[in-house]
């Protein structure tokens, strides 16, 4: 068992950096491949609580262990949300972790993830020192990017102890849509149109399993009805469907579950790859943008996503190594753990088994 | 930085690319001495204008090896000196390489080389119902590898985001000659976001060579209202109402009476007349949506104190509209001979406080500000007028721009939402971020240029101030093919 740490101010976060040798920042520990490795974890869960919420600014700072769902909860009130529908929050996921993991759900698809929502953020690095990147505007190009950096770094460049997002309002109504299609060409070739088309969906999701493509809209009801009607398709009970959509209720838990970021056309590639392979279930979330795939063969889908020239990141699962597939950029990230962790305390983020 | 008295041999680097590529002449060179901040030029050693990513890389190879420094250009229209020249250092205009190398309309991505004019995007990407979302004013000239490297954004960065939210993937070589990849043709990623920090880094890490575009579908409706007020105030009231309505407008902009007057007197935009400020609100998107988010708005700003509200009736009255927002910076050019343009950002219920503090700052110095900006995202663009020939007026100018940039700090804003920072608000980045995390940004400039070759003398306090003359307005600016914003 790794020992745990539960700093309550940056203060213990800078001291906890400074005396311990080997150290991982962890949340809720919702996507626990992440945090699987020889390390203390530095949990973030007495680091929690909304700082600032200004709805008329549409902005939200809060502690890196604020839950998810405190956060839905909190915008809700005000009839704002976070676009990009961060999943697990069912399941207890952080701020913070949703960030490190560079984890976004269906809503992705039509503002972007949480690159494109995280505009400020406290960090405290492996010397010890408090950084911060970004600020508290929404619009803002001053210095280097460092909240975009942060996004998808696994804790691997330091502890977040704060995260300042840009909030929109939230549609006043949903509508979603089901598309059943011949063929994983024709699915392609639909969400193409419909990523290129009039409507502006919010999300588009595909299930190839069922070769069903689901489509939500949002807007005002009156419209969103009309938009559908030309939509076609079966109805989709809204409540039974996107919830467990974001907390991958569809991969079993004995199976390892992998993130692959993909585009609409290697996506289905990999689509095709999968099809009748009882080892793996893949979900493609986002138009197309990420690849889900529960898998009970790791090795197999290694070699497989090495040939389409796909990374995965293992979220979940005992597998060997964190990633699968094509292991992203390693010069650069080199150069930037020297810049943010000289002494090598966080574990290193692609050198790992 | 290469040694006192030390000059590179530009016959080797001359001989390593194709003929031509290298000039040196006084002419070649005059063109390139500023870009869109006017005030501040700089003569380099030489300009060179590769055709190809090669020819780039080389180059850069040719910089790393004798530790020359060079300055990337695309279309020089930087508000902030970021493609200003090093004196002893050679810019690599990009001009050349303007290929848009895919437009995909599966992936919905284009993928163009840097010196692609931002609006040719578009353009490349309209049979296929598509757009690129970011939009700066200068869209009809500047590159988007300038865009990349500033960060660049537009008038609809509150709903849609900046340049870097539309950046997928980089091809760049770095300051040490190095060719990375980052990211790819996914709008996800896995590790950090080399991507995203390659953007807005202001030209210190290198050149991109190869860019992966983000493209959306294009609105199929719009509905442009404009409305004129009393006063900024009741302007700034409205915006308030709107976004607390729950809608999201694509663009939602203010402009005050002296840049009215400036766009009445250039492009006759017929705007209120005795407005103190006009406010542009658009909404965007499928027509049925439209037609019920419109019915709210109409309500909405009929209980504002609006004294006339116009609706755009079809796409030639829409332009007309944007045609006096546009114009306004070229505009205001009519009004003074030099202007200084800054782009702070406030929190967006300051606005009418910052603007009236604006107000106070120029009755106090009797230098004109005229006011245009993104509502939406609370990012200024007071115009600070002045005429350059005035003993002293550029100082006076610049100081009361460097007031206005930490009463932003002070409301907590930022010193720039769109330009960057380059070598005009070099000085006030301490302002905004604290020691460590300058030392941070220090660090993470050397990974990727160790020797500080990129770009010197840009985003970091410190360093030679190159020379300050007069020049009034751009070139461009003065026929009307660039505005400044």
């Amino acid at each position: 068992m790794n020992s745990v740490l539960e700093p309550t101010s940056i203060d213990d976060v800078v001291a906890a950096v400074r005396s311990t040798d080997r150290l991982l920042p962890v949340g809720a520990r919702t996507k626990p491949r992440l945090g699987a490795t020889a390390a203390t974890l530095l949990s973030t869960r007495r680091l929690a609580g909304i700082v600032e919420y200004q709805p008329a600014e549409y902005t939200l700072t809060a502690r890196a262990g604020t839950p998810l769902s405190e956060i839905a909860v909190a915008l809700a009130a005000k009839g704002q949300y976070l676009p990009f529908d961060p999943p697990l929050a069912a399941a207890g996921a952080t701020l913070g972790g949703t960030v490190a993991a560079n984890l976004a759900g269906p809503g992705r698809f039509r503002y972007g993830g949480g690159r494109d929502f995280l505009i400020g953020i406290k960090l405290v690095d492996g010397t010890g020192q408090l950084l911060t990147g970004g600020g508290k505007v929404v619009k803002n190009a001053a210095g280097f990017d460092l909240p975009k950096l942060v996004v998808g770094s696994l804790g691997r460049l330091g502890v977040l102890t704060e995260l300042t997002f840009k909030v929109f309002p939230r549609p006043p109504a949903t509508l979603t849509r089901c598309l059943r299609c011949a063929s994983h060409a024709e699915a392609l070739a639909r969400l193409a149109q419909l990523a290129t088309s009039r409507f502006e969906a919010d999300a588009l999701e595909y299930t190839p399993a069922d070769k069903a493509l689901y489509v939500r809209l949002g807007g005002p009801a009156e419209s969103n009805a009309a938009l559908a009607a030309e939509l076609g398709g079966e109805s989709v009970d809204e409540a039974g469907f996107w919830p467990a959509r974001a907390d991958f209720a569809w991969a079993p838990a004995d199976r390892a579950l992998v993130k692959i970021p993909t585009s609409p056309r290697s996506g289905f590639a990999l689509a095709d790859a999968l099809e009748d392979a009882d080892a793996h279930t893949l979900q493609l979330s986002a138009g197309g943008a990420t690849a889900y795939v529960a898998t009970a063969d790791p090795r197999a889908l290694d070699r497989l996503l090495q040939t389409h020239d796909l990374s995965g990141l293992v979220l979940r699962g005992d597998t060997a190594s964190l990633w699968l597939g094509t292991v992203p950029q390693r010069t650069i990230d080199a150069h930037l753990r020297k810049v943010f962790d000289p002494h090598a305390r966080f574990p290193s983020l692609t050198a790992e088994s | 930085m290469c040694s006192v008295g030390r000059q590179p041999d530009l016959a080797r680097l001359a001989a390593a690319l194709p003929p031509g590529r290298v000039r040196q002449t006084a002419a070649d060179l005059s063109s390139f001495e500023s870009d869109g901040l006017t005030a501040f030029r700089a003569r380099p050693l030489a300009v060179v204008q590769p055709e190809t990513a090669d020819e780039v890389i080389a180059t850069v190879r040719w910089c790393a090896e004798h530790r020359v420094p060079f300055v990337a250009r695309g279309s020089g229209t930087s508000l902030s000196g970021g493609s200003l020249p090093v004196a002893d250092g050679i810019v690599i205009a990009l001009n050349r390489l303007k290929r848009i190398i895919e437009i995909d309309p599966v992936d919905r991505v284009a993928v163009v080389e840097p010196g692609v004019i931002n609006l040719a995007v578009t353009q490349a990407a309209a049979p296929h119902g598509l757009h690129y979302a970011p939009d700066p004013s200068s869209q009809v000239i500047c590159t988007i590898g300038g865009n990349v490297a500033f960060n660049s954004g537009g008038a609809h960065c509150l709903k849609y985001g900046m340049t870097a939210n539309h950046v997928l993937g980089i091809k760049a070589v770095l300051a040490t000659g190095e060719v990375v990849t980052f990211g790819g043709r996914s709008r996800d990623h896995v590790g950090p976001d080399f991507t995203g920090l390659f953007c807005g880094s202001e030209g210190l890490f290198g050149i991109a060579l190869e860019i992966t575009l983000n493209l959306l579908p294009k609105a199929e409706t719009f509905h442009t209202v404009l409305a004129g007020y009393r006063s900024l105030e009741a302007a700034g009231d409205a915006v308030a109402a709107i976004i607390d309505s729950g809608l999201l407008p694509g663009a939602l902009e203010i402009m005050d009476a002296l840049a009215i007057e400036a766009a009445e007197a250039a492009v006759h935009c017929n705007y209120p007349p005795g407005a103190e400020a006009v406010l542009i609100v658009e909404l965007e998107g499928p027509a049925e949506r439209v037609a019920v988010e419109r019915e709210q708005l109409t309500a909405l700003l009929a209980n504002t104190h609006a004294f006339e509200t116009r609706v755009a009736q079809d796409a030639a009255e829409r332009l007309n509209i944007w045609r006096g927002r546009k114009s306004a910076f070229s505009a205001v050019g009519r009004l003074s001979p030099d202007f200084i343009v800054q782009d702070g950002v406030v929190p967006r219920t300051r606005l009418g406080e910052a603007l009236r503090r604006i107000a106070e700052m120029s009755a106090e110095t009797g230098i004109r500000v005229a006011n245009v900006f993104h509502a939406g995202d609370g990012n200024l663009h007071p115009l600070i007028l002045y005429n350059g020939k005035e003993p002293g007026a550029h100082d006076r100018a610049e100081a009361l721009a460097g007031r206005i940039l930490r009463l932003c700090l002070d409301m907590g804003g930022s010193l720039t939402g769109e330009h960057g920072i380059g070598v005009e608000k070099k000085a006030y980045l301490p302002d905004m971020f604290d020691a460590p995390t300058i030392a941070a940004f220090h660090d993470v400039r050397h990974a990727f240029d160790p020797h500080e070759i990129a770009n010197p003398g840009k985003m970091f306090p410190g360093g030679e101030a190159p020379a300050l003359t007069h020049t009034g307005l751009h070139p461009l600016e003065a026929s009307g093919q660039l505005s400044r914003e």
